[in-house]
Order: C-alpha cells, then sequence, then structure tokens
C-alpha cells in the first residue's frame, strides 16, 4: 500500500487538546496531521454552553470547537475526521498509522490526544432503548419528559445539576446512586436536595431497562443487600463519568489502572517522539482550559523533540 | 433561512424535503438542533457526504414548523432523544434512528438500507 506522506507530527484526536496541538505544531512550520476517529471538538462539542474559558464570553460548545478547528487549518494543519485507525506502530523513529480502509501515514512525532467518552452502564436493554427513554443530555432531551417521571444515574457534578435542570419538565426525579455520598460539590448537591421534585436512592445500581417499544421500567440492586428492585419509569437520564478513549493503545504505550496514558510533566510517554494530552492523560482535573494547556506542552515537547 | 451551522443541505420546508426524496433515491436526513446529541451525527454525515455517492445528505432544524413532517412521522413514534435521523428508500421512510450515532452506527444503516 503506497504512503501517502510524511508529516513531522501526527496528533490522534480532535478535541481541545488535539486541535490545540494542531494550531501550534502548524504555527511552528511543523507539517501536521490531525486524524480523529470522532466529532471534531470531542467533548467541547457535547457541553451546550462553556462560560468559563478565560477571554471569550459565554460560548456554545461547538462554537468554541469550531473557531480551533478553523485557527489550525489557517496555519496549514490538515485534518482527517471520521476515520478509523486500524494499527499504530510507534516504536522506532518513524512511526505508521493504518486505517481500516488501507491508507497509510507517517510521522516522526506523535501526539495522543484520543479524549474521552460519557461511560454507559452496558446493561441490558441500554442500547435499544437509546433515544425511547435512554439520554445522556437534559439539555437535549428533556422536553420530551414533561409532565413525566425520569430516573438519574450518577453523584457527580453533571448529574446533579442535570438533574435539577430536569425538574423544569419532569413531575419528579430519582437520583439513583452506587455510593452512600456524593462526588459532587457541595452547592450542587444543596440545590438537589432541597428541590422537592427530587428523591436519592443511595448505594444503588441499575442493572436492566425493560419496555415495550419505549423505556417503561428499570430494575437495580441495592448494593449492601443485593436485594433487586423494580421501579417503574418514563426516562434515565446516565451521567456515568466519563472513560478514556486508551482501548487502542493498550499494549502500545504504557496506561495505568485506569487505563489513562502515563506521562511526564513534558507529556512524554513511555515511548521516545510519543506525546500525550488531554483527558486521556493521567491526571486530576480535566477541563477545556486544561486541554489546551496540554496540548501546547506536548506540541512544543514534540517541536524539541523533533529539533534534538 | 439556515438555522443549523453545518455544511450539508438544509431542508427549509416540508415541500422541499418532500420533492428531494422522490427525486432521489437515497437519502439521510437528520432533525435536530445544534446540540451535543446532534453535531456529532452532522459530522459523521459531512464525512460520509465525500465518499457515499449513492446517498444524499441534509439537515433540518428541529424546532421548524416545517419539520413536523419528520416529528410526526410513524417511524419516529416513540423517540424520545435528538436528533431524528431519517433514511429514505425511493421516497418512503426506510429507517429511523433517534438520539446520537456514531460513524460505524450510521454506516451499518447505510450499508443495510442503500447497500455499501
Amino acid at each position: 500500500m503506497p504512503q501517502e506522506e510524511i508529516f513531522d507530527v501526527i496528533i490522534v484526536g480532535a478535541g481541545a487538546a488535539g486541535l490545540t496541538a494542531g494550531i501550534y505544531s502548524s504555527r511552528a512550520k511543523l507539517s501536521t496531521l490531525i486524524l480523529n476517529e470522532g466529532a471534531i471538538g470531542g467533548q467541547m462539542v457535547l457541553t451546550e454552553e462553556i462560560a468559563n474559558y478565560p477571554g471569550v464570553d459565554t460560548k456554545k460548545g461547538y462554537m468554541l470547537a469550531n473557531t480551533m478547528k478553523m485557527q489550525a487549518k489557517q496555519f496549514g494543519c490538515k485534518i482527517k475526521s471520521g476515520l478509523q485507525i486500524k494499527s499504530y506502530d510507534l516504536e522506532g523513529e518513524v512511526k505508521h498509522f493504518v486505517l481500516d480502509d488501507g491508507r497509510e501515514f507517517s510521522s516522526r512525532a506523535v501526539i495522543l490526544t484520543p479524549g474521552g467518552r460519557p461511560r454507559s452502564l452496558g446493561i441490558p436493554g441500554e442500547e435499544s432503548f437509546k433515544g425511547k427513554g435512554i439520554s445522556y443530555c437534559a439539555t437535549c432531551d428533556g422536553e420530551f419528559f414533561t409532565g413525566k417521571e425520569v430516573v438519574v444515574v450518577g453523584g457527580g457534578n453533571s448529574a446533579l445539576e442535570e438533574a435539577v435542570a430536569l425538574t423544569s419538565y419532569a413531575t419528579r426525579v430519582t437520583i439513583v446512586h452506587q455510593f452512600d455520598h456524593f462526588q459532587a460539590f457541595k452547592h450542587a448537591v444543596e440545590q438537589a436536595e432541597k428541590n422537592p421534585k427530587i428523591s436519592f436512592i443511595m448505594e444503588s445500581e441499575l442493572r436492566s431497562f425493560k419496555g415495550d417499544g419505549v423505556l417503561q421500567e428499570v430494575t437495580m440492586e441495592h448494593l449492601p443487600k443485593g436485594k433487586i428492585t423494580t421501579m417503574r419509569t418514563d426516562g434515565v437520564f446516565i451521567f456515568a463519568g466519563y472513560i478514556p478513549n486508551t482501548e487502542d493503545l493498550d499494549g502500545i504505550v504504557e496506561l495505568n489502572e485506569r487505563k489513562e496514558i502515563v506521562t511526564d510533566t513534558d507529556l512524554k510517554t513511555n515511548l521516545p517522539g510519543v506525546f500525550a494530552a488531554g483527558d486521556c492523560i493521567v491526571k486530576k482535573y480535566r477541563q477545556v482550559t486544561t486541554a489546551v494547556a496540554d496540548g501546547t506542552i506536548a506540541s512544543l515537547s514534540a517541536a524539541e523533540y523533533l529539533r534534538s | 433561512m439556515r438555522h443549523l451551522s453545518t455544511n450539508l443541505h438544509e431542508f427549509e420546508s416540508a415541500a422541499e424535503l418532500e420533492n428531494y426524496i422522490n427525486e432521489n433515491e437515497n437519502v439521510m436526513v437528520c432533525c435536530g438542533r445544534m446540540g451535543p446529541m446532534c453535531i456529532p451525527v452532522y459530522g459523521v454525515m459531512e464525512e460520509l457526504e465525500e465518499e457515499r455517492e449513492n446517498v444524499k445528505f441534509a439537515v433540518m432544524a428541529f424546532d421548524s414548523p416545517e419539520a413536523g413532517i419528520i416529528r410526526n412521522d410513524p417511524a419516529c413514534r416513540g423517540f424520545m432523544g435528538l436528533p431524528f435521523t431519517m433514511y429514505y428508500k425511493n421516497g418512503q421512510a426506510a429507517h429511523a434512528t433517534s438520539s446520537i450515532q456514531n460513524m460505524q452506527q450510521v454506516t451499518t444503516i447505510l450499508d443495510e438500507q442503500f447497500g455499501a
């Protein structure tokens, strides 16, 4: 199979970290290609509004992503999206990528920014009832549940804030959480607790979704006692955290037990010439701003590597 | 007037959609908003538009009164997640999905309904 082109830098992923790395690398006159498997913008486009990006008024997530994409392209960064990477060879001085359609790309440095995705529950019925009672976005789908009863799964900020938002539509919102306490900030918990439409089922996990065409009931397990109960509901909104998109990198670069990429402070991985940035790496805080910072550092580190 | 910031053709009226699906054998229409569940589907369609010459790709604003032609289609009965995505074959609804779909899910449907 003929090789199309050898780049200075190939960036895997086009979220905030990947697009930032693309901006910095291409502006440094490095030939730069972004290979992206998902939606350009990553989790930015999954965010309705971004109000805390310094220097930018409150903006739709997709608009901020679009601006970053245009910036990267203006500096000469090439972006290929909606593709599937079949194999990675990152160990030699020249790194190779093969796509599932047979195209091949090579580069001297690589920045991995595959990002993360919302965690699904992986229980029976979840895929069947997606869009027919199961949702991952209260802003998008809340109005479909006007006058109905819904369940919210999760205990983080997203779960509690979205539960409060759903009370604008639903008559009753039940939050189901696996632990006996919430991970959300105190303010978010207080807002949920004082809302009369919200009730809580703690130390419990959903086990299945059931219905006839549309979701009608869930089964759940009370974890301390193992007791299974059934609950009728019109909808379930799932906010169960995020997982890194690193399945294809397992065994290629060093990952920790949570499958996050291990890096040093310059965002170097265990492989020479391979860097990583954004939500996929081992770190505590995951924000657009931290992803942008990571993308910057990884790009500068890659440039230094190429110069050496 | 366009409501959706995509590079895809946007229907502004039900009549336009009806004409389009009658004039084109295979049509995929995503009916949504500029929201987090819809934008990824538009992105998938933009990528596929270049390589799937046997399929026409278009969008329609969910909140337009004209979009009732999709919202009220029997194929969308029970749908409670944006976007509503329709696949038309020879002017008839062949398949419909609710909520976000990834590249693999969309290409599987296109292959099944319209051929690879």
